[in-house]
C-alpha cells in the first residue's frame, strides 16, 4: 500500500474511533429518546471548551480532565434532559428536532458571547510526539485518542449489557411498550440517557483537545459527522455507531488524500444522502427506518 | 373588520414612512423584510406542506451566485439573473425533493437531507476558484444603475423588498386558499386519506418545493445586490437557513402572516440585542435560540396560534 | 361494458395468503355486497382496487382499462372513490373544507369547490355542520362525511368499507337510505359489511369471501341459504350482527 494510503487509513481509523464515540452517545439518546439531538455537537463542544479551561486555569492534563467533566457533564444533560426535552416528550416529531435546534443556536452561540470565536489550541508538552509505522506517521496523541475511544466503547458495551440501568435502557430502546408495561421508570431512564450521552460526547472533545481547535462552531462539523455515522450504522445501534464511525472515518480520509481542497466533506455527505435514500435502516439495521 | 384596518393601516404606513426614516430605522425595516421574505418563501413548503427544510440555504445560494456571476461574468442584468437564478433553485429543488419524497423521507430525516445537499452546495463552492471559492465575490455597486439592480441609498432596495414581501403574501395566500393549500393541508393531516380522495400527495410536495425554492432564491439576488459582497458561507452556510425558518416557526408556520409576525418580533430583539451588548457576537442568535426554545415549549403554533389560545381555550 | 373487472385476483404478504383466484365483475348501476368473516380478505380487495396495495397475481380493470400500479390518485380521478373501515378524517378541517378536498377532482377553484361540497353535504345531511371541525363530530358523522368527501370526487364507483359498523339501529337505517339516495345519483357500489340486515336489503347481487377464497356468489336470499356460507360464518366467529 503506498505511504499515502497507508498514512491515510491509519489517520482515518484513529479519528474514526472518535466519531464512533460521538456518535454512540448520539445513537444511544435516539434509541431511548427517539430524538436526533442537534444540540449534541454543541455539548461536545462545551466538553472541549471544560478541558480547555481545566488546562489554562489550574493545569489539568485533559485526559485527566475527564475525571471531572464527564460526571458534571452526566449531570449537566440529565438537567438540560428534565428542564427542556422532557416537558416536550409528547409535541410532534419535528418540533422535538427545532427544540433541539434551538437548544444547539443557544449552546453555541453562549460559548461566542462567553469566549470569542478565536481559534483555541490546547499544547500538551507531548503533543507532537508521534511514530512512525511503515510509511505512516502517527501522532501519539490521536492514538491516546482513539484508546481512549476504544475503552469508552468497552465500558459503554458492558454498562449495557451488564448492569440494570443499561438493560432498562436497552429495553426501552428495543421494545418501548413492554419496557414500560415491566414497570421501568422511563422518565428517569430517558434522563440518564441523554446524560450517559453528553458525558460520552464530552469524554470524546476533551479527548482530541491536544490536536484540534477548540472555538464555539467546533461542534457543527462533528454533528454533522455524528448524523451520519448514526444513520449509516443504523438509529439506535450501539455497535452499529462504532463500526459507522470507523468507516465514516476512513471515507474522509481516503477522501482527503484523493481529492483536492476540502471537498473531502462531500465525500461524507454523499455518503449520508444515499444512506438516506436507498438503505434508511442503516448498514446494521436501526430501530427505526424512516 | 378590525384586521383588515390594521392591515391597511401597516401597508400605508410600510409604503409612505420609509422616505422620512433616518438611515438606521431604514436599514432595520429592511432587514425585517428580508427576514419576512425569507420566511414567507420557507412557509410554503415548511409550514403548508409540512416539510421541514433546513437546508434551504442551498436555493439561497443558488440564486444569489447565479444573478451574480451572470452579472460580472455575461454583464447580463440582475434582474434577468434572479430569474434565471429562481429556476435554476426550482430545478434543484425538484430534484432534490423528488429524491427526498419518492424515498419516503418525512420529518427529520427530510430536514436533515436537506441540510446535507445544502452543506454539499457549500463545500463545492468553497473549493471552486470560477465562483471565487472562499474568497467568494464582490458586486459592483459604485455607480447607481437602477436596470442593473444598483441604486443609490438605501430607499430603493427597501422598496424593492418590500415589493418581494407583498408578492409572497400574496403567493401564501393564493396557495393557502386554493387547491394546492388544500391538498398540502390534507397530505399534511393524512397522506393516505388525501390519497384516496384524489390527491396527488407527490405532486402537491413537489409543487410547494418549486416553489419555494423559487422564491427564496430571488432572496439571494436581492441580499447579493443590497449587501454587493457574497461567499459561500454566508449565502449557503446553515445561518441563512436558520434566518428562513427561525420567524415561520416562531410566528406561526402553516399561516399567511406567520412569518411576518414572527420577523417584525425576532428582527427588533436581534437588533436591540446587538446594539446593547456590542461587541458581543452571538448574543443576538443565542436569544433566537432561546426564543425558539421558549415558543416550541409554549406556543408550537406560533405567535399566531396565539389567538386559538385565548379564543378557544378547550381546544 | 362492465364497469369493475377483477379477474384471478391475489395477493400474498410474505407466506400469508390474504386473497386468492378472486374473481368478481361489476357493471353499471349495481350494488354488489362483499361480505365474509372477519380476516377473509375483503379490505385486502378493497386496498388492491384502490391502488393501496400492488396485487400480487391477477388483473384489475376498471372502465376497460388496467388499473394496475396506478397510484390511488389517479385511481380516484379516474372515478373509483373510497372508505376507509377506520374512519380517516381531516382532524383540523371542517366539514366542508374535508369534502372540498375531495371536490377539487372536479373543480378548479376554491369557490366552486366549496359549492359543490356544500352540496353533497347537503345530501348525506351533515348540512348543518358543515363548519364544525371533523374532530368534533360524532362517529356517525364522520362516517357519512368520509362518504360525502368520496362522494365529491365525483365517482362511477364507490367501495364503501364497513360504513354502519359502531351504528346504532336507527342509524343505520339512516345510512341505508343515504347508500340508496347515492346509488339514485347514478353510482354504482361495491360493500363491504358485516351488518347482514343491511347488506341483504341493499344489495342486487352478494360476494362471499373466506380465507381468501369466493365461496359463493348470487342473489341475497340464495347466498344466505348457501350451506358453504352457513358454515364459514358459524364456524368462525359464531354467527354474523
Amino acid at each position: 500500500m503506498s505511504g499515502l494510503l497507508l498514512q491515510a487509513v491509519v489517520s482515518g481509523l484513529l479519528l474514526g474511533g472518535v466519531y464512533g464515540v460521538v456518535a454512540s452517545g448520539l445513537t444511544l439518546i435516539f434509541g431511548v429518546l427517539r430524538i436526533i439531538n442537534f444540540a449534541h455537537g454543541a455539548v461536545m463542544m462545551l466538553g472541549m471548551y471544560a478541558s480547555y479551561w481545566l488546562w489554562v486555569w489550574l493545569g489539568v492534563d485533559p485526559y485527566l480532565s475527564v475525571l471531572l467533566t464527564a460526571p458534571a457533564f452526566f449531570v449537566l444533560g440529565m438537567g438540560i434532559q428534565r428542564v427542556v426535552i422532557e416537558p416536550n416528550r409528547a409535541a410532534a416529531e419535528h418540533n422535538q428536532l427545532l427544540l433541539t435546534l434551538g437548544l444547539a443556536l443557544f449552546l453555541e452561540n453562549l460559548a461566542l458571547v462567553l469566549w470569542q470565536g478565536d481559534f483555541r489550541t490546547l499544547r500538551v508538552p507531548y503533543a507532537n510526539a508521534s511514530f512512525v509505522i511503515g510509511d505512516a506517521l502517527v501522532e501519539v496523541s490521536r492514538l491516546v485518542a482513539a484508546g481512549g475511544a476504544v475503552l469508552i466503547a468497552l465500558a459503554l458495551f458492558v454498562f449495557l449489557r451488564r448492569t440494570d440501568v443499561g438493560k432498562a435502557i436497552r429495553a426501552l430502546s428495543e421494545e418501548r411498550e413492554g419496557a414500560m408495561l415491566v414497570g421501568i421508570d422511563v422518565a428517569r431512564i430517558r434522563a440518564i440517557a441523554f446524560g450517559i450521552g453528553s458525558a460520552c460526547v464530552a469524554v470524546a472533545g476533551a479527548l482530541i483537545t491536544p490536536f484540534f481547535y477548540i472555538a464555539p462552531d467546533v461542534g457543527e462539523s462533528f454533528n454533522i459527522m455524528a448524523f451520519v455515522v448514526v444513520v449509516l450504522g443504523g438509529m439506535g445501534n450501539f455497535i452499529g455507531a462504532l463500526v459507522g464511525g470507523l468507516i465514516v472515518g476512513l471515507a474522509e480520509s481516503l477522501g482527503a488524500a484523493l481529492l483536492p481542497g476540502s471537498l473531502k466533506q462531500l465525500v461524507v455527505f454523499v455518503i449520508f444522502v444515499l444512506v438516506l435514500l436507498f438503505r434508511p435502516e442503516g448498514l446494521f439495521g436501526g430501530a427505526r427506518g424512516r | 373588520m378590525a384586521a383588515r384596518a390594521l392591515g391597511a393601516l401597516a401597508a400605508v404606513a410600510l409604503l409612505a414612512a420609509p422616505p422620512l426614516l433616518p438611515k438606521y430605522p431604514l436599514e432595520i425595516l429592511i432587514s425585517i423584510l428580508f427576514s419576512a421574505y425569507l420566511g414567507l418563501a420557507w412557509n410554503i413548503l415548511g409550514g403548508y406542506a409540512g416539510q421541514f427544510s433546513f437546508g434551504h440555504a442551498a436555493f439561497f445560494g443558488i440564486g444569489a451566485y447565479t444573478s451574480t456571476l451572470l452579472f460580472l461574468r455575461a454583464g447580463v442584468s440582475p434582474w434577468l439573473g434572479m430569474l434565471a437564478g429562481g429556476a435554476l433553485a426550482a430545478a434543484f429543488g425538484l430534484f432534490a425533493g423528488y429524491l427526498s419524497f419518492r424515498y419516503g423521507l418525512r420529518g427529520p430525516y427530510f430536514s436533515l437531507v436537506t441540510l446535507a445537499f445544502a452543506e454539499m452546495l457549500r463545500v463545492v463552492a468553497v473549493n471552486a476558484k470560477v465562483v471565487g471559492a472562499s474568497l467568494g465575490l464582490v458586486i459592483p455597486s459604485g455607480t447607481p444603475a437602477p436596470s442593473l439592480f444598483v441604486f443609490a441609498g438605501k430607499l430603493p432596495y427597501y422598496y424593492v423588498i418590500l415589493a418581494m414581501t407583498g408578492l409572497a403574501l400574496l403567493i401564501t395566500r393564493r396557495v393557502a386558499r386554493g387547491r394546492l393549500g388544500y391538498a398540502l393541508i390534507a397530505v399534511r393531516e393524512n397522506e393516505d386519506a388525501a390519497e384516496a380522495a384524489g390527491v396527488n400527495a407527490l405532486g402537491g410536495k413537489l409543487a410547494a418545493m418549486a416553489l419555494s425554492s423559487f422564491l427564496t432564491a430571488l432572496g439571494g439576488t436581492f441580499y447579493a445586490q443590497y449587501f454587493a459582497y457574497i461567499d459561500p458561507t454566508i449565502t449557503f452556510g446553515p445561518a441563512i437557513s436558520i434566518q428562513g425558518l427561525l420567524p415561520a416557526i416562531v410566528g406561526g408556520a402553516g399561516t399567511v402572516l406567520g412569518p411576518l409576525l414572527g420577523s417584525f418580533v425576532l428582527t427588533p430583539i436581534s437588533e436591540l440585542t446587538r446594539a446593547l451588548l456590542r461587541g458581543r457576537a452571538g448574543a443576538d442568535i443565542m436569544l433566537y435560540g432561546l426564543v425558539l426554545m421558549l415558543v416550541i415549549s409554549f406556543l408550537p403554533q406560533g405567535l399566531m396560534g396565539w389567538r386559538r389560545v385565548v379564543r378557544r381555550p378547550g381546544r | 361494458m362492465s364497469l369493475l373487472e377483477l379477474r384471478g385476483l391475489g395477493k400474498q404478504f410474505g407466506g400469508l395468503t390474504a386473497v386468492t383466484g378472486f374473481d368478481l365483475i361489476l357493471e353499471p348501476g349495481e350494488i354488489v355486497g362483499l361480505i365474509g368473516p372477519n380476516g377473509a380478505g375483503k379490505t385486502t380487495v378493497f386496498h388492491l382496487v384502490a391502488g393501496y396495495h400492488r396485487p400480487t397475481s391477477g388483473t384489475i380493470r376498471f372502465k376497460d382499462a388496467s388499473i394496475v400500479g396506478l397510484k390511488p390518485h389517479a385511481i380516484c380521478r379516474r372515478g373509483l372513490a373510497r372508505t376507509f373501515q377506520l374512519v380517516q378524517p381531516f382532524a383540523g378541517l371542517t366539514a366542508v373544507e374535508n369534502v372540498m378536498v375531495g371536490a377539487f377532482n372536479r373543480e378548479r377553484d376554491a369557490v366552486s369547490a366549496r359549492r359543490r361540497a356544500e352540496e353533497i353535504l347537503d345530501l348525506v345531511g351533515l348540512g348543518a355542520k358543515r363548519s364544525v371541525p371533523a374532530r368534533d363530530l360524532t362517529l356517525s358523522d364522520r362516517k357519512r362525511l368520509e362518504m360525502a368527501r368520496g362522494l365529491a370526487t365525483g365517482p362511477d364507483l364507490l367501495l364503501l368499507d364497513e360504513v354502519m359498523s359502531g351504528l346504532n339501529p336507527t342509524e343505520i337505517e339512516a345510512m341505508v337510505r343515504l347508500i340508496r339516495a347515492i346509488h339514485g345519483r347514478g353510482v354504482t357500489l361495491l360493500i363491504i359489511e358485516h351488518v347482514m340486515r343491511a347488506v341483504m336489503t341493499l344489495s342486487h347481487r352478494l360476494v362471499v369471501l373466506h380465507h381468501g377464497v369466493k365461496i359463493a356468489e348470487g342473489p341475497p336470499a340464495a347466498v344466505a341459504r348457501d350451506r358453504r356460507v352457513i358454515e364459514a360464518y358459524l364456524g368462525e366467529d359464531g354467527g354474523a350482527a
